[in-house]
């Protein structure tokens, strides 16, 4: 259990710039999920704090400690990877005292704790097997049981989830996040899949190209989007983005077809005429007979909800969820609650307000 | 298949199995033969199963011009024992270090192993003659078999196999603690034994069946390989013995068999098997 701060860590490989200066501050027992697109530099920055690439700059400090220039040996983190990387010429226990055994512990110790982690992951049949003689979902709880069994400082979690079925995942996903707080231990875990982001994070952190966008709880990373690109990233289908210019004196904003909104909670800064991107989630778009006709371009039924992509008359998409089943008809009617709006800077892509 | 094109098939092959055994079987068979009678051409295809104990005299006996069989055979089996094991474990070593480390001049050392591929103990002999002598190692053991020993194609080798090991899991023994050293041992040692068990076997027979090097840099008897042996027991001042000759060839020919039937479960998983 510990702490870990990064300060300013950056990286390159040659003159690609990869991370460009990252601040974070992990609690003692969080759990920190880092979330973006492939490329946004999540797994590089993963792979500093593991020790397995050297940081061009910046400090790492776990615990006090700046490990930024340590092996990864000595740094007393472990990692679960996204192919799992169990050794397959090791049955499931020496998978896991592997560890243990280099640094020196007793055999007695080993067996007591290979066996109370195994038991604890369901693991306990299944130790005198080979990885290929596993299933997904086992070899996964190895590498897990890999990483427990050491008692690390930190964990650290490279989209371990995605090798695996949609139903194992939802499993494992819960029996992650279970554990987890079980242990208590600091943990650090890199996906793109937002779903596993949203549910498994204290906190949240979305990168992109290289750079943290935003650190927040879940709900309020979904609730207040700090840029257009967090806004379009997190929640599906994603945030309708409209552009929009500020009128009324800072009070409303115009959507153009005649739909000139309110701010619901308040003035933005600026004169009018200034050009805004204008945020509405396809679920918080209500169907309104007074509203703006939009023509249904194609349906899409999820069962309990329906998402309809329709047509503005200028021919821009814009996606609805409606629960239930779709409403009839080639054409609806909707409008945007003025309290649904996210209210974005067109140019620096910022929130605004 | 057809009933036809399956009996065609094995016909071809029964005949391919004949074309090879039928001079193994003369070879036997001539072996408890009178020796004078071969040299007349009058060999017949039965052997004569009262001489069997040629086999056991030719190998205690002193051959002409030499040491006894058994001797050469053991000098034989000494060269390829230590010309697979230094084999093994330079290539080991070397392929280790391109495929795992960084530094200077990696894929210059890599491309130097490389090329020695173009260049033999045969085309290199005479040079190669020459540093053995300025060390002083002709005449002696080491001189035999150090030449031998360095190899590109088990660098080769040993590198793609290398090559086939996920990052992850050099990663995940980083992370594990693991040093260069316990890596080697814990992790790429036992991946690559299958890979190893095949190589032995392919470079016992080639070190067994070493006849160049060893005729021009050891002279002295006492380092007589059995094919140099058996050169040795054709022809010369005396009439050749033929069915020595041919028992002789028999026995040589047992050790690499011997290596291969045992090895053969294990050379087939070392060619064919990636379970990484």
């Amino acid at each position: 259990m510990a702490t870990l701060e990064l300060y300013d860590v950056r990286k390159s490989f040659g003159a690609t710039a990869v991370l460009h200066g990252v601040n974070l501050a992990l609690n003692d027992g969080e759990m920190l999920v880092i979330v973006g697109a492939s490329g946004c530099g999540k797994s590089t920055l993963l792979r500093l704090i593991a020790g397995l690439e050297v940081p061009t700059a910046g400090r790492i400090v776990l615990d006090g400690r700046d490990v930024a220039r340590l092996d990864p040996a000595e740094r007393d983190i472990a990692m679960v990877f996204q192919n799992y990387a169990l050794y397959p010429h090791m049955s499931v226990f020496d998978n896991m005292a592997y560890a243990l055994k280099i640094r020196g512990l007793s055999r007695d110790d080993i067996a007591r704790r290979v066996g109370g982690t195994a038991e604890m992951l369901g693991l306990g049949p299944l130790l005198d097997r080979k990885p290929r003689q596993l299933s997904g979902g086992q070899r996964q709880r190895v590498a897990m049981g890999r990483a427990i069994v050491r008692e690390p400082k930190l964990f650290l979690f490279d989209e371990p989830l995605s090798n695996l079925d949609a139903k194992l995942r939802v499993t494992m996903r819960a029996e992650i996040k279970r554990l987890q707080r079980r242990m208590g231990v600091t943990s650090l875990y890199v996906t793109h899949d937002q779903v596993e982001a949203m549910t498994l994070g204290d906190r949240l952190l979305v990168m992109h190209q290289g750079v943290p966008v935003q650190l927040a709880t879940p709900m309020e990373v979904f609730e207040r989007p700090a840029t257009t690109y967090v806004a379009g990233f997190i929640g599906a289908p994603a945030m309708n983005l409209l552009p929009g210019v500020l009128c009324q004196g800072g009070m409303a904003v115009d959507l153009g077809r005649g739909m000139v909104i309110p701010f619901a909670d308040g003035k933005r800064d600026g004169v009018d005429g200034r050009k805004l991107t204008i945020g509405i989630r396809p679920e918080h778009i209500v169907l309104d007979p007074a509203g703006m006709m939009l023509q249904i371009d194609l349906i899409e039924p999820l069962g309990s909800e329906t998402v309809l992509i329709g047509r503005m008359d200028d021919g821009e998409l814009l996606s609805v969820k409606v629960p239930g089943r779709a409403p009839a008809g080639e054409a609806i009617r909707v409008s945007f609650p003025a309290a649904m709006l996210h209210v974005f800077d067109a140019e620096t892509g910022l929130r605004l307000g | 298949m057809k009933p036809h094109t399956d009996w065609l098939a094995h016909s071809i092959l029964c005949t391919g199995v004949a074309l090879f055994v039928l001079p193994l079987w003369l070879l036997l068979a001539g072996a408890t033969q009178d020796g004078g009678a071969i040299a007349r051409g009058e060999l017949s295809f039965v052997p004569d199963l009262r001489n069997l104990g040629i086999f056991w005299s030719v190998l205690t006996d002193r051959a002409p011009g030499g040491s006894p069989v058994w001797r050469m055979m053991l000098v034989s089996a000494a060269l390829a024992l230590a010309i697979a094991f230094g084999k093994i474990v330079i290539s080991f070593l070397s392929a280790y270090a391109v495929s795992f480390f960084r530094f200077p001049f990696r894929m210059l050392c890599f491309w130097t192993i490389f090329i020695t591929l173009m260049l033999p103990v045969e085309v290199r002999i005479v040079p190669t003659y020459a540093v053995m002598a300025n060390f002083g190692l002709i005449n002696s053991f080491t001189g035999l078999a150090m030449p031998l020993i360095a190899s590109a194609t088990a660098t080769l080798l040993f590198r793609q196999v290398f090559l086939m090991i996920p990052d992850e899991l050099v990663e995940a023994a980083r992370m594990d603690g693991a040093g260069p050293l316990r890596f080697l041992r814990d992790i790429l040692l036992p991946l690559s034994a299958a890979n190893m068990a095949a190589l032995f076997v392919i470079v016992f027979v080639y070190g067994w069946n070493q006849y160049l090097w060893p005729l021009l840099v050891a002279t002295d008897p006492k380092l007589d390989t059995i094919v140099i042996g058996i050169v040795k027991m054709i022809g010369g001042d005396t009439v050749t013995d033929w069915n020595r000759v041919m028992a002789a060839a028999v026995l040589a020919l047992l050790p690499p068999v011997l290596v291969v039937v045992l090895m053969q479960k294990w050379f087939v998983k070392g060619l064919t098997e990636g379970d990484k």
